[in-house]
């Protein structure tokens, strides 16, 4: 039974919410906060919301919008092109592969998981930057980065569900 | 019904082949483009500046509301500290009006002997002062997006400063928006001199608040509160701009508290000195393609 057009219209737009959070993270992840010492050890949105629409909604993030999204942050944040396109394409195509896992499992364990997905991401950041710049970059920035990501990781979370929630209950 | 079934399955299995196949075409394509970012850097720039022009009004809207926050929160704890902001700056005010007499005198003086030897002054600079509409977070990079580009003059390799002191240098230049390399970023190498002994280094970026003095003659000593100003090798910056004060020696090590603070930054200024430059792509006249 094919639905109206209208309902359909309606679906894709909401069928966007995933890659367009991600991409609207990827912006806000650039743009100047002015606290601070906050710029340093800013948290990483954009792979905080890879890793729960891969988990509720794989089917809305494929491969190619984790891997387009990564190209757009590359450009933003200044890393070396392809970088967090391979980081954000491991951590979707790992994180989907444990979804039944994570699913209905309560949220200190999701949120320990994301903090093993965050590290081994960002451990592969540093090996990966590192090798492109032909230099060792300094490791307690990415770990302060990596507790400022895992620690936003509830908060995130919570604006995703709620999104989740109204735009994507029904489509 | 088995028939059925069975094309059902084929195609469940095609599906999930052209799934893996796309998946891994993607992270091939990853490693292929940081190769490329790597061996053909105009290409890979060309890429990364039209997408930064493309979104660089948005940045610069979004930008505006952050500045608000800050401003608030920056306004509450100035109300804290009022009492003591205020006889701190009294006596700053006080010290600072000394130097003004004893700048105003060494002005005069230093434009007597100019006129007595002739001398050739440098050319005066031109300024370029834009908004910074992004500042990329994280723990790689330390850049900064600014909303100006090879439209208002912005040419790669130009000095950027806040006051006057050194923020960094423009490294990619768009239409409408350029990023900076912060003298913090791994990548930055500023040509510098220790005010007081007069001895040169390099200021090296390694992506830390507080960058290194490399290059460092053995025989000469830096002590805390030395000051570092840019020496001029090199021809990208004129030589006596201030950046920064020696925080730390350790082991050797001397580490440099430059003096901008990077989140205080709203608006910085462009200049150009008129300087050729040592990098091949400083030049003017294909500085506008780049």
């Amino acid at each position: 039974v094919k639905e109206p057009l209208f309902q359909r219209l309606d679906n894709g737009i909401r069928h966007l919410l995933p890659l367009g959070l991600t991409l609207v993270l990827v912006l806000v992840n650039v743009v100047p906060t002015r606290l601070p010492g906050f710029t340093v050890v800013a948290p990483l949105l954009p792979l905080m919301s890879i890793f729960y629409w891969s988990i509720h909604r794989p089917d809305l993030l494929p491969s190619s919008a984790a891997f387009g999204a990564g190209i757009v942050n590359d450009i933003m944040a200044g890393t070396p092109l392809g970088v967090s396109s391979l980081i954000y394409l491991l951590v979707r195509a790992s994180t989907t592969s444990q979804r039944r896992f994570f699913l209905g499992k309560p949220f200190f364990l999701v949120w320990c998981g994301f903090g093993l997905y965050g590290a081994c991401g960002l451990l592969l950041q540093w090996c990966l930057i590192s090798m492109v710049f032909g230099r060792l970059l300094g490791v307690r920035p990415v770990l302060f980065e990596l507790a400022m990501t895992v620690s936003f990781y509830p908060l995130l979370s919570w604006l995703f569900a709620r999104a989740q929630l109204t735009l994507l209950r029904r489509a | 019904v088995k028939q059925h079934s069975g094309t059902l399955g084929r195609l469940a299995t095609l599906k999930q082949l052209a799934q893996r196949f796309a998946f891994l075409s993607l992270i091939l394509a990853s490693f292929i483009l940081m190769l490329l970012g790597k061996a053909d850097a105009v290409l890979v720039e060309r890429l990364r500046l039209a997408v930064n022009d493309a979104i660089a009004p948005i940045l610069d809207v979004l930008s505006r509301p952050a500045g608000g926050i800050a401003e608030v929160v920056g306004a509450v704890h100035d109300l804290a500290a009022l009492r003591a902001e205020n006889v701190r700056l009294a006596e700053e005010n006080a010290k600072l009006m000394h130097w003004q007499t004893v700048a105003r005198q060494l002005d005069n003086e230093n434009r007597a002997l100019r006129n007595q030897l002739n001398f050739i002054p440098d050319p005066d600079p031109s300024f370029i002062t834009t908004r910074v509409i992004g500042d990329t977070g994280g723990a790689f990079v330390h850049s900064m997006l600014i909303n100006s580009g090879s439209r208002d003059g912005v040419r790669k390799g130009q000095a950027v400063i806040a006051g006057e002191v050194l923020v960094g240098r423009i490294a990619e230049v768009g239409e409408r928006s350029a990023r900076v390399l912060l003298l913090t970023d791994i990548n930055s190498r500023i040509p510098v001199v220790l005010e007081g002994a007069r001895t040169k280094a390099v200021l090296t970026g390694d992506n830390s608040d507080r960058p290194r003095l490399n290059y460092l003659s053995t025989n000469t000593t830096a002590e805390p509160g030395d000051r570092v100003v840019s020496s001029g090798d090199g021809g990208v910056f004129p030589p006596g701009m201030p950046i920064g004060v020696v925080s730390s020696v350790q082991d050797g090590i001397v580490r440099v508290e430059p003096l901008i603070h990077r989140d205080e930054l709203e608006y910085v200024t462009v200049v150009d000195y008129g300087l050729p430059g040592i990098l091949p792509s400083d030049s003017p006249s294909d500085g506008r393609e780049r």
